[in-house]
């Protein structure tokens, strides 16, 4: 029933080795299709161990290219890379990691009119963006389409994420607007120590395997914080809010909104 | 003084208090963006001068985080 290659089970022998996955785990993970929203410090971790790890179907939406500042901590791209478009370099490395997957490239910008046409095409969307513009609209989407999302932020030595599956906690049950223009800094304005990039992209990569295999808990109703000066992690109980306006039980928001963008993160 | 869980670790506070007192004492950061949950409800920010913190409240403070890729 599982038609693997030799190559194939080779390569995946160390998830086939975990009881948890097996060859069953291992099959809904090649039948997954997840959208990673991003393809810089976040995505970039996020895309490598899903391709390592035979996820089928990636899609990656980034409408930039790369810049040398990016590589400090974007390292699905490579010095070479420098100008490329960012999905084609991501698509490149995921390739050269296993060539089985399949990359559906979406070189925009994701916004209200076609972020529901992109997500509706997948199982699990990643968060991998840096401005709270984006993260509303990936939240909203993802709810309004009944799917599974994983959200991250980083900024300078700290993280947060957690994993939104229909009828749990979302974002704006926790933060129900976003902050007003550059009132919250940004990594291109704080910085970033490139390495949280990717212990929390990898978190994300970890939860977006487990709801692929049904592996374990997920951090739905939890946000998980960390700070990488003392090494300390928390997890935050949070619900799900009657009156939060997108999940809630009287929802105000019917519509995906493009809010305003600070002028300063539009360029690094 | 009331002890109180603030962010998972004890903190003594005198009380009468509100939310926005707590915000205060603990110097929070942009005290307008912060989000938070007492008792682990979240709690709207009109209602944060007016919040009286009780003996044993768990009190968490969440701040936006953004980070990643501008796409």
């Amino acid at each position: 029933m599982f038609d693997f290659t030799e190559e194939e089970l080779n390569r995946y022998s160390r998830h086939i080795l975990l009881q948890d996955v097996g060859v069953e785990g291992q099959e809904k993970i090649r039948e997954g299709k997840v959208l990673v929203i991003g393809a810089g410090g976040l995505g970039a971790p996020v895309a490598m161990y899903l391709a390592a790890a035979g996820v089928g179907t990636i899609g990656i939406v980034d409408g930039d290219v790369v810049d040398l500042s990016n590589l400090q901590r974007q390292i699905i791209h490579t010095t070479p890379d420098v100008d490329k478009w960012k999905v084609e370099s991501a698509k490149e490395t995921i390739n050269a990691i296993n060539p089985h997957v399949k990359v559906n490239t979406y070189r925009e910008f994701l916004m209200s009119d076609n972020a529901l046409d992109i997500v509706k095409e997948y199982d699990f969307v990643v968060d991998g963006t840096d401005n709270f513009p984006v993260k509303f609209l990936i939240n909203d989407a993802c709810v309004m389409a009944g799917k599974p999302f994983s959200h991250g932020g980083i900024l300078r030595f700290e993280g947060q994420t957690f994993t939104h599956v229909p009828g749990t906690a979302c974002y704006r049950c926790m933060f129900k607007t976003p902050p007003p223009p550059g009132a919250v800094p940004t990594c291109s304005q704080a910085g970033v120590l490139g390495a949280i990039a990717g212990m929390l992209g990898t978190i994300q990569a970890a939860e977006t395997l487990k709801y692929l295999t049904g592996v374990g808990e997920l951090l739905t109703n939890k946000l998980l914080t960390f700070n990488a000066k003392t090494m300390d992690f928390r997890k935050i109980n949070v619900k799900k809010t009657d009156r939060c306006p997108i999940c809630g039980t009287n929802p105000t928001i019917t519509e995906l909104i493009d809010y305003e963008q600070a002028a300063c993160d539009l360029h690094k | 003084m009331a002890k109180l869980i603030v962010n998972g670790e004890d903190q003594e506070v005198q009380l009468p208090a509100t939310v926005a007192d707590l915000i205060q004492q603990n110097n929070v950061a942009q005290p307008d963006m912060v989000s938070v949950q007492v008792n682990e409800e979240f709690v709207d920010r009109e209602d944060f001068a007016t919040l009286q913190l009780n003996e044993g409240d768990t009190v968490d403070f969440l701040y936006f985080m953004g980070g990643g890729q501008y796409v």
